[in-house]
């Protein structure tokens, strides 16, 4: 005989989890005791919203499932912003959530609320247990769900009784999950296949434009292979850095709003978009009508629904964007050199490259560059929203998947310090940085709590500018200066760390951000930076909110 | 922009329903009717829907209830030859005396059914496509429509075809 709670951590293990982040509560106390025993790890955060992105932090840096667990009421509550991070960035994880007894379940019971409810919108599928029976099978498909297709978070609700109840079962040894109504297409349709590769013997201008499915289908190799191949350029969306390494000669950088403009000209100027694993975004986009105006466009996606979605699309190809890229490079059997488009690519690249005032000052680029050549690439760099997030995806020279993490489509402060969190468990080996504003790093700073209880090292470099930069900045370019509460008192992170136990060293002089970098990778432990950088740095170049992408302003280049 | 009726069948658990239409709200697309039942599969339900918008947006409508797991197969199905029907029960005023008589007539030219009398009230029964309802309703209006109650649009295709799970 076995309780539910024994199910669940038995069915756990089974899916080969090894690491859970939650908080306990009283709903979940049958599962906390069965947690007890168990050699699952847990990792007790201080906020469930940190349990959430840890469990994210975790999936993104290993392509595995990333798991939290909460009780009811307020704890499933506080996982929403997490969960909705996840499900716009498309990151397997499970949410774990205890619930009131069935028997109370609709009757306003004390911290019941209806979570199933209440994530609808926001996962890619979740299911309230009502029955202990059901548990084995629904953790298996909820696995099954979360990791496949395009990826999304799955959440379990678990009334108490559906915990505590004790039934015969084992869990079976090789289920297949058969679901009629979710059967996701990974190989592309080779007609449509073969169209696409004509188009690009036609093309005299073509662009890869790639984003996050190229990372979460592991099709970095395939990507690089293609495009060195044919010779074409590749420009990629937030999520899709590191996709290529960032100094390979056809690597473009990011486009989009703080993209760089040789990448926003080439979009605008191509003939041929071939888009793998994106959304067009209306970040990357700008204004719709004129974004790849002049370009027919190869939309592969392994999201029917993403394909034609903002975009009307020449060829669409819905599967795996490995698999397709695979196939792609197996049936093309001519070469074509599009040496004039990628000359006329140069030119840009020289006339306008990504540039920073190098005049001494401690600037928030020049703390990212510098990280940048400590690192040489190596490392987990996971980053907070806003100025930070952009000057990082700007200035750090990644030159691997699944090293940059960050919050792209709901944009959550706050998410960098837990998932930092997460990305380390994932991948222990490595140096975990979060690049945070002294804004995004106060919205879960508690987890200090949680980095020092085990010694997690992750460190923290906080672009301190006493602003919410990035709001600021709008605010001095369409709203007149009116700073309009966005400035922020100084806090002395540093004590803030000790207090916690943690060591820290606040930076005002840009000759010792190299040094000071240096001490934070030597620490052993979690490490917080405080760098006092220029107040009114801003992020550019930049699209101003609908104009076309090729209408950039500011930026030192010109 | 003109109304399309989907064909949707569903697994037949809790909450579905719910999936299905707050997937229309939040995505902003308008349902203009709904009809729910089980169906010839015991563990399937059958949903069917007419919402209006042009091709894109119904296009992406079908797309985005074909993600929702628990959606098994989703068809357009305005184009194709099928047989619609919709239900309305309508309680008019009936004074003993002429106009009676006249509603009886009307009721009859409808083939609608008269299924209760009540002495200053009664209620008919009518099934038709939407235009037919549509019509008796306005016709009946003169009397004083006390109360309409209806049903959501049904529909099925002609002949040996049938919108069906593909397993």
């Amino acid at each position: 005989m076995k309780t539910g709670a024994k199910i669940l951590i038995e069915g756990l293990q089974r899916e080969g989890v090894e690491t859970i982040f939650g908080y306990p509560g009283g709903v979940v106390l049958p599962i906390y005791d069965e947690l007890y025993n168990s050699s699952l790890r847990h990792i007790l955060v201080r906020h469930e919203q940190a349990a959430a992105h840890a469990a994210d932090g975790f999936a993104r840096a290993s392509g595995r499932v990333g798991v939290c667990l909460a009780t009811s009421g307020p704890g499933a509550c506080n996982l929403v912003t997490g969960i909705a991070t996840a499900y716009m960035d498309s990151v397997s994880i499970v949410a774990l959530t205890g619930q009131v007894p069935t028997s109370l379940l609709g009757n306003d019971a004390f911290q019941e609320s209806d979570i199933t409810g209440i994530t609808l919108p926001i996962t890619k599928h979740n299911y309230l247990v009502k029955r202990t029976e059901e548990l084995g099978h629904v953790i298996r498909e909820a696995f099954y769900i979360s990791r496949t297709g395009r990826p999304g978070p799955v959440l379990i609700d678990l009334p108490k009784d559906v915990s505590t109840k004790e039934i015969e079962y084992e869990y079976p040894e090789s289920e297949q999950v058969n679901l009629r109504g979710y059967q996701p297409t990974y190989r592309g349709h080779t007609r449509q296949i073969d169209k696409a590769i004509e188009m690009m013997m036609e093309a005299e201008r073509p662009l890869l434009y790639v984003g996050g499915g190229v990372i979460s289908s592991n099709a970095s190799a395939e990507l690089v292979s293609l495009a060195e191949m044919m010779g074409i350029p590749v420009t990629t969306t937030l999520m899709g850095i590191g996709a290529i390494p960032c100094d390979h000669p056809l690597n473009l950088g990011m486009l989009g709003m703080h993209g760089t403009r040789y990448a926003n000209y080439a979009v605008t100027e191509s003939d041929l978009l071939i888009a793998i694993g994106v959304r067009f975004d209306d970040r990357v986009t700008g204004k719709l009508d004129t974004f790849a105006s002049q370009a027919r466009i190869i939309h592969v996606d392994i999201d029917p629904a993403e394909i034609g979605k903002n975009k009307r699309v020449d060829v669409p190809i819905v599967g795996d964007s490995r698999a397709v890229l695979q196939e792609m490079r197996e049936r093309i059997q001519k070469r074509k050199e599009y040496e004039r488009w990628l000359s006329r690519i140069r030119t840009w690249k020289e006339k306008f490259p990504m540039r920073y005032p190098r005049d001494g000052v401690l600037r928030p680029q020049f703390v990212i560059e510098q990280l940048s050549e400590l690192l040489a690439g190596e490392g987990i760099i996971v980053s907070e929203v806003g100025q930070n997030q952009m000057w990082t995806a700007q200035y750090y020279c990644f030159r691997h998947p699944r090293t940059w993490i960050t919050s792209g489509g709901l944009g959550t402060m706050g998410y960098g310090f837990p998932a930092a969190m997460g990305a380390h468990f994932a991948r222990p080996d490595q140096v975990v940085f979060d690049i945070a504003g002294d804004g995004s790093f106060q919205m879960n700073i508690q987890e200090l709590g949680t980095v020092s209880h085990y010694q997690i090292p992750v460190k923290v470099a906080i672009l301190n500018n006493r602003f919410l930069g990035m709001v600021r900045q709008w605010q001095e370019l369409f709203y007149d200066r009116r700073y309009s509460y966005t400035e922020l008192p100084a806090v002395d992170f540093v004590k803030i760390a000790n207090a916690y136990g943690i060591d820290g060293m606040r930076v005002e002089d840009s000759k010792d951000v190299k040094p000071a970098l240096q001490a934070a990778i030597e620490t052993d432990g979690p490490f917080i930076l405080d760098f006092r950088v220029e107040r009114e740095e801003n992020v550019f170049p930049m699209v101003p909110a609908g104009a076309a992408i090729n209408e950039m302003i500011g930026g030192y280049s010109e | 922009m003109k109304p399309h009726t989907l064909s949707v069948l569903v697994e037949n658990k809790p909450g579905v329903l719910s999936r299905v239409t707050g997937l229309f709200s939040r995505r902003g697309f308008n349902i203009e009717s709904l009809a729910v039942g089980t169906c010839e599969e015991p563990d399937m339900s059958r949903i069917t829907i007419v919402c209006i918008g042009d091709d894109a947006q119904i296009e992406q409508v079908m797309k985005q209830l074909n993600k929702l797991i628990d959606v098994i197969k989703v068809s357009d199905i305005t184009e194709n030859d099928r047989v619609e029907r919709e239900l309305a029960l309508i309680k008019v005023t009936a004074e003993p005396g002429s106009s009676r008589a006249e509603i009886m007539q009307i009721a009859s030219i409808f083939r609608a059914q008269i299924i209760d009398v009540g002495s200053r009230t009664v209620v008919l029964s009518v099934t038709g496509d939407t235009e037919k309802i549509d019509a008796l309703e306005k016709l009946l209006r003169q009397y004083g429509v006390k109360e309409l109650v209806r049903t959501g649009k049904i529909a099925i295709l002609r002949g040996t075809k049938t919108v069906k799970s593909a397993k």
